[in-house]
């Protein structure tokens, strides 16, 4: 090229080539990806090969050392049997309380609105709310449920001080506040069964319980398989109502992984440690997500 | 059952909510499908066990606010645990308020999920755009990694993030709370999939007028996306205002505290007091109450479009 312009022409055109007007719109999002999430990734596992803590000390390389220290650690594992027990006993009455109160709210009974504030306004409430609230509940002596019990003339609980009841008192708590998402996500599903199916039902002579059995819950299996995926993640990754009703207690008996790793970190300041427990834990993460990824293709076979 | 009786009861009135989630079959409904039976006793049954459950549900809250107008008093006093023999007062609530802290936890609450709103729905609503609509090297690689990092639990770089943040210089400020809460991969992943199914015949002739990329986005597509850019918003905002851990570990002091951190630090820090405890409680739940109340229909709404993840 020969005239003045050529230069700077080519120059922004190599620009352009370089950054073409569709990596500039993705540029920020991968920039924060990449800052605030690859970046952290690699940053802990390099973390979980070190003896990093957060005394002054420069961290030295040290192999596998504190993956084969967390596997013989009773405690971790401990945490880890806490953390499965829990998604255990929540996953089943978080999908199976949402779907009741689905069907129950679709029968169109008046008061939508009532139905749907009462079961879903304590999901928007934060969890510090939520557990000082259920802290207040579960209170010998003056909290509601064992004047409920005393009135009923039965022993008092002590829900979060005693080992057997501690975990069954958290997933109560678990499921007043968050089975209102499910329950909506429930809601939306029956409202999208197509008409036809059910008055083809109906004129083949279907009762109502036989249009429910037939028609509905096949017609809301997928959504089940998916709302209960996604509650199995959720629960996998508990920490902060248990942290915040028994702090893991009485005696650990309630301490799930998640608050481990940060007992580590933060009160055991062993950083390099805590990095290679958040790995087995993510480890755990994936083989649910694994194992219910091929669950949902052969279903859908 | 003969056919005869099928259309009996009239059309329920659906009120609000889900309704416009549905938008293929706005018909209205000549019957409720899941009605259990078409018998008087069975629809008495349903409202008798809803009824029941409702009662439940609510009860926590019922006590929770009970106790607030309470005097510290009667409130643990468990001899007049219902109604206190003192009456119904303010001072929990007024104790609460002065002590300041409250109005302050919930102002950074505010403005941080504010910020983590905005830009996590900006950042995502372009990089959806640029993994729907554009062409670069990398593109689709790029998008699978961002469709793979979905499965990364935000627990999982609690400790990395510290670290980061440590040596950056920039724990205790707006900055450490607000920046790793916005990296939301799924919502990239929902706005892009949203962006497929919106036609291209409409921005062909914004093209055609000489529009370029950034054009097209913001004033043909943009606008076209506000019920889905509404959907997200609201659930990364409710999702923001609840988030506990991270904010919870970037910050000790007070003055940055977000609501769910900092109503909790006094439940240690003075002891237990019931009623100011409840009072805090009740004032700390407020605001999203209200809003849902007000906003009902989008919230529901933003649940069920974003809840599932895009699955």
């Amino acid at each position: 090229m020969s005239s003045p312009h050529a230069s700077p022409r080519t120059g922004a055109l190599s620009v352009r080539r370089l950054l073409p007007p569709g990596l500039l719109f993705a540029l920020p999002f991968l920039t924060l990806f990449a800052v605030f999430m690859l970046w952290p990734l690699g940053q802990g596992l390099w973390m979980s090969l070190t003896d990093q803590s957060l005394s002054a000390h420069d961290p030295s390389y040290v192999g596998l050392d504190n993956f084969t220290e967390a596997l013989k650690d009773a405690e971790m594992w401990r945490a880890l049997g806490h953390t499965v027990w829990f998604t255990v006993l929540s996953t089943v009455p978080l999908v199976a309380v949402a779907l009741g109160m689905a069907l129950l709210v679709h029968t169109g009974l008046p008061g939508q609105w009532v139905w749907r504030l009462a079961f879903f306004a304590p999901y928007l409430l934060p969890v510090g709310v939520v557990s000082l609230l259920w802290i207040w509940l579960y209170q010998p002596d003056l909290g509601l449920y064992n004047h409920l019990l005393d009135l009923l003339g039965l022993d008092q609980v002590a829900w979060l001080s005693d080992e057997s009841v501690a975990m069954w008192a958290i997933v109560l708590t678990t499921l007043w506040w968050t089975v209102g998402f499910n329950f909506l996500l429930y809601l939306a599903a029956l409202q999208s069964i197509p008409d036809h199916l059910y008055e083809a039902a109906a004129i083949d002579g279907a009762g109502a319980w036989r249009r429910l059995w037939s028609v509905t819950l096949p017609q809301l299996s997928r959504i089940t398989m998916v709302i209960t995926v996604l509650q199995i993640l959720a629960s996998l990754k508990v920490f902060d109502q248990v942290y915040l009703l028994t702090k893991g207690g009485p005696n650990n008996s309630t301490r799930p992984v998640i608050e481990y790793v940060y007992d580590i970190g933060f009160t055991g300041y062993r950083l390099g440690y805590a990095s290679a427990i958040s790995y087995i834990f993510f480890a755990l993460v994936i083989l649910a997500s694994a194992a219910q990824y091929t669950a949902l293709r052969r279903r859908e076979k | 059952m003969t056919s005869t009786e099928l259309p009996v009861r009239p059309a329920p009135q659906v009120t609000g909510g889900i309704r416009d989630l549905t938008a293929r079959r706005r018909a209205p409904r000549g019957r409720t499908h899941l009605s259990l039976g078409e018998g008087r006793t069975s629809r008495l049954l349903a409202l008798a066990a809803l009824t029941v459950m409702a009662v439940v549900w609510l009860l926590p809250m019922a006590w929770a606010l009970l106790t607030a107008f309470k005097t510290e008093q009667d409130a643990s006093d468990p001899d007049h645990w219902f109604w206190p023999p003192d009456g119904l007062t303010f001072d929990g609530f007024s104790t609460v308020w002065k002590r300041g802290d409250l109005p302050l936890w919930m102002l950074n609450s505010f403005l941080i999920s504010a910020a983590v709103t905005v830009i996590t729905v900006l950042v995502s609503a372009m990089a959806g755009y640029a993994f729907s609509r554009t062409h670069f090297a990398g593109r689709r690689r790029l998008f699978a990694l961002t469709v793979a990092a979905v499965l990364v639990p935000p627990q999982l770089l609690i400790v990395p993030w510290f670290q980061q943040m440590l040596s950056l210089h920039l724990l205790d400020t707006y900055a450490a709370v607000i920046l790793p809460q916005t990296v939301a991969p799924v919502m990239v992943f929902i706005l892009k999939k949203h962006f497929d199914s919106l036609p291209k015949e409409l921005e062909e002739a914004a093209r055609i007028d000489g529009a370029g990329h950034w054009r097209v986005f913001w004033s043909v597509l943009l606008p076209l996306s506000r019920p889905m850019l509404a959907a997200v918003a609201i659930f990364v905002f409710i999702g923001a205002w609840n988030n506990f851990l991270w904010p919870f570990v970037s910050t000790s002091d007070p003055a940055l505290m977000t609501l769910p951190v900092g109503i909790t630090s006094v439940k240690d820090a003075y002891g237990i007091q019931y009623a100011q405890s409840m009072a805090s409680a009740v004032l700390a739940a407020l605001p999203l109450v209200v809003v849902f109340m007000f906003f009902q229909r989008h919230i529901v709404k933003s649940v069920a479009t974003t809840g599932l993840g895009g699955q």
